[in-house]
């Protein structure tokens, strides 16, 4: 299989349908990622003290993962929740759930545990019926208390020990109906969050074994850049300096040691530089040239854009490079111990991240151990991988002594993988009535993931920089089926009899792409209601109105009902300076609806001052959960939306400072509304990058409102106004 | 040996006078609390009180911390004995990942120890250099309001 048709890889974390293990052939199918990983006591375990664990393979990014599992499985063991604890994923016993992103999380996990779990229940059932000559009928299980006619007659941890989850999961398992539930679908408050408010120790950043070495990379003046010289001298605190090819890092026992080593490393180190970045100022045309030379393929064809078209409207929309900027500059802990090496990590695929590990390593992947452990919020593919490898690389140089490697606020801005720039050509055709009856449009990106783990070739920063390097292949795009990369929800969701969609990813990559929460829906979401409010406009009809008159899909058009509701979009008043916009998608055409309403007010620059949010994620384990995610989401989008953007010169990125890489302060966050519809017997859809791009539409449609111009390219910033 | 209060307890702690408050604090104090997030005043992670003031601890030399009163946030409480921020940002589940709370728990009650009954305003200007990207900022600012209207009552 080529890695182009590969599928690819959650709240928060962004991606595509996760990649686990492959099922037996012939077994019948399972819910979730329970297929791949049949074994239940792979996903949990009963123990004699009155503990449930809990051991998915998804990991928390922050946007509560494990307080969502945890939740399900007490429901359907009959337990009581401060029961279950959830383990972090770690290689090899958990199971391999690919890579926590694509808002996939609930789905692929949520059901694979509920389906354990439901079976687990019956299993221990079926044994204490047998053992006590009592029906299973007769049987209710309180607490994880068997009760009989006459009252007690087991437990799950008398049974703790008799292995009975040593066995594959029955496909035949009938979970709890949604009125049967009790603690799935009530806001439990977050087990991670009690640990973050009194400051312990929980995030790999705090981790510290014991003879722990300290160590930070000198990573080179600008990309492609190879060290051609060091020059020797002594170093603060005894660092010694790990060297591979034009990797370069040191190590020391403390931190301050390490950065003053840094330091001085990086002035004793020469470089050949050289120029590898495209033209900032001109993005949109090195955009188009690239893409004369990639590979176009159709994303959806039907009927005839062209019949019974009597106006087109041409439009082009531009997207700049965006970061993650995460809060935490990534982090990891290595050990080497008789050439296996063990690492600490906040990858969110911890067995992608050994599989990359070992192909950079060229060893055996069961020599390598990951083990996750929380960092700051991720937002999708930024550094956490990349650090991992680094740790790896300085601590071979000390066998038998963990090595904590920390990236610098520079590193984590100027060199994680970033949201690639894109740009959207589109035409949208009318009829008489002005009704939309025909689309075209051409999408142009680089693919939106280089995650580890899918490639023959590690995409780990570092792997490029060594003495034997690694090429550095040019980014993919996950399957439409998948809900797709750069063309994720570049198919309107708006009735179009006719649709000529198309997109090219670009075969050079100048700079390191990959997923970041919402991949290309960021442009295209905002692009298609950009067009639906001015095809309104022309049309003279409300933007509310013309959007329903286009949909069959009836819970998008409850969300936009919903939030127009909310927001008092039918009594709206006009204010000088001020404008109201609607944004609505639902994620990747598959998952969260979202519609939003923004208001914005143009002072010297735009600021969003409200956001009205209705949602739909069909059943809602944790509605407290699910609206932090919704919220969190679109705040990010109005970051992106009026301020974020990767800047360059031809050698180098240049926003590696906050000062540099401004994001939303408290002084700009809009106050934001949200509600949801709430659909318990629908599958659970994913929250955490539903919201962001519907803001995003939501904000540029209002600015339009305000000033009379339509935005055309992101951020939306005075200068690109 | 640098000596100063942490906490409400006297500390020396052995180390260079050139490293960072922060390096201190996470080093030899065994504190995880106070976090790195960028090393140059620009996010809040880091932030401590130093005599009751917010001070960025990433840039702060552990020197001028000599013979003062630091506190970080696990000198607001503990789980047994919370802070009414504490206790407030848990009620208001104000936080993702939570990597920024503790710079701006500590903020936080400074606020409130000099402003009592701070309005929305106030509070989004005390949290200004704090940097949250999870986007829990409205959370925040109800949890504090809560606190304010617990600690009032
Ligand atoms: S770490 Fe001190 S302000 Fe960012
Ligand atoms: S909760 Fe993640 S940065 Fe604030």
């Amino acid at each position: 299989m080529s890695p182009a048709k590969e599928p690819g890889a959650s709240p928060q974390g962004s991606g595509f349908a996760a990649v686990t293990a492959a099922p037996p052939p012939g077994a019948p199918t399972l819910p979730g990622s329970l297929n791949g990983n049949r074994l239940l006591s792979h996903w949990l375990g009963f123990h004699a003290d009155g503990k449930v664990t809990i051991t998915p393979g998804k990991v928390e990014l922050g946007q509560g993962i494990l307080t969502t599992l945890s939740q399900i499985a007490a429901d359907e063991l009959d337990v009581d929740f401060t029961r279950v604890t959830a383990r972090a994923a770690a290689t090899p016993d958990s199971p391999d759930e690919g890579v926590t992103s694509g808002s996939l999380s609930t789905q692929d996990s949520g059901s694979a545990m509920r389906h354990a779990c439901a079976a687990a229940r019956a299993i221990f059932l079926q044994v204490v019926a047998q053992r006590t000559g009592i029906p299973v009928e007769d049987i209710t299980i309180e607490d994880g208390i068997f009760h009989g006619p006459a009252g007690e007659i087991g437990s799950y941890w008398a049974l703790a020990d008799a292995a009975l989850l040593e066995t594959e999961a029955p496909p035949e398992v009938t979970p709890k109906p949604a009125s049967a539930r009790r603690i799935a679908g009530t806001s439990v408050p977050r087990i991670d969050l009690p640990d973050k408010v009194f400051g312990a120790a929980r995030y790999v950043h705090d981790l510290r074994l014991p003879g722990l070495l300290h160590a930070r990379v000198v990573r080179p003046p600008s990309r492609g850049a190879v060290l051609t010289m060091l020059r020797d001298g002594p170093l603060p605190g005894e660092a010694r300096v790990v060297r591979d090819g034009s990797f370069l890092a040191v190590l020391a026992a403390t931190e301050w040691d390490a950065e003053a080593a840094a330091t001085r490393l990086a002035a004793r180190a020469e470089w050949a530089e050289r120029d590898t970045l495209p033209e900032a100022t001109t993005l949109p045309d090195w955009l188009r040239e690239a893409a004369a030379r990639g590979e176009r393929s159709a994303v959806v064809q039907r009927g005839d854009p062209a019949a019974g078209v009597t106006r087109w409207l041409k439009r082009s929309f531009h997207r700049p490079y965006i970061a993650h900027a995460s809060i935490a500059p990534s982090c990891a802990v290595a050990r080497w111990q008789d050439g296996s090496v063990e690492v600490w990590s906040h990858s969110q695929g911890p067995y992608n991240l050994r599989a990359d590990l070992a192909k950079t390593l060229k060893c055996p992947a069961e020599r390598i151990t990951v083990r996750h452990m929380e960092g700051a919020g991720c937002y999708g593919h930024n550094g956490a991988d990349d650090v991992a490898l680094d740790a790896v690389l300085a601590a071979r140089a000390v066998p038998g002594v963990p090595v904590r490697l920390l990236w610098s606020r520079a590193e984590e801005l100027g060199w994680s993988p970033f949201s690639p720039g894109m740009l959207v050509e589109i035409e949208a055709g009318t009829d008489a009535t002005g009704t939309l009856v025909g689309w075209r449009s051409h999408i142009i990106s680089n693919g939106h993931s280089s995650r580890p783990g899918r490639a023959p070739e590690p995409t780990l920063l570092s792997a490029s920089m060594l003495a034997e390097p690694f090429p550095v292949k040019p980014s993919i795009n996950p399957p439409m089926s998948g809900g797709g990369g750069a063309p994720r929800n570049g198919v309107p969701l708006y009735r179009i009899p006719g649709m000529d969609i198309a997109t090219t990813r670009l075969l050079e990559m100048p700079i390191r792409a990959s997923a970041l929460r919402g991949l290309g829906a960021t442009l295209n979401v905002w692009s298609i209601e950009s067009v639906m409010d001015e095809l309104a406009g022309q049309a003279g009809a409300d933007p509310l109105d013309y959007r329903l008159r286009h949909l069959d899909d009836g819970r998008a058009a409850a969300v936009l009902t919903r939030v127009a509701e909310m927001a008092g979009w039918a009594k709206r008043v006009k204010r000088e300076g001020w404008g109201l916009g609607l944004g609505m998608a639902r994620y990747k055409n598959l998952g969260g609806w979202a519609a939003v309403v923004a208001e914005v007010e143009a002072c010297e620059r735009v600021f969003c001052r409200r956001l009205w949010i209705a949602g739909d994620v069909g059943e809602v384990v944790n509605p407290d959960g699910v609206a932090n995610q919704y919220e969190g989401g679109a705040i990010h989008g109005t970051s992106v939306a009026l301020l974020e953007q990767v800047r360059f010169d031809r050698r180098r990125v240049t926003s590696d400072s906050w000062e540099d890489y401004p994001i939303l302060r408290f002084s700009e966050v809009p106050r934001v509304e949200v509600a949801f519809i709430d659909r318990p017997e629908q599958p659970f859809l994913g929250a955490g990058e539903a919201s962001m791009a519907p803001t995003i539409a939501a904000i540029g449609n209002a600015i339009t409102d305000a000033l009379g111009v339509r935005p055309s390219r992101l951020p939306f910033t005075p200068d690109n106004l | 040996m640098v000596e100063f209060t942490l906490n409400g307890a006297a500390v020396a702690l052995d180390v260079p006078s050139e490293a960072s408050l922060l390096q201190a604090l996470r080093g030899p104090a065994g504190l995880s609390g106070p976090r790195f997030g960028c090393g140059d005043e620009q996010c809040g992670s880091c932030m401590v009180l130093v005599d009751g003031k917010p001070a960025y601890a990433c840039t702060l030399s552990v020197a001028a911390a000599v013979g003062r009163a630091v506190t970080t946030v696990e000198g607001l409480g503990t789980p047994d004995a919370p802070h009414p921020l504490q206790t407030a940002f848990l009620a208001e589940q104000a936080g993702q990942c939570g990597y920024c709370l503790s710079g701006i728990l500590v903020s936080a009650a400074a606020l409130l120890a000099r402003d009592p009954a701070p309005d929305e305003a106030a509070i989004r200007a005390a949290l200004d250099p704090h940097l949250c990207r999870c986007g829990s900022h409205n959370r925040i600012i109800r949890a504090v309001r809560r606190a304010a209207r617990e600690m009032a009552a």
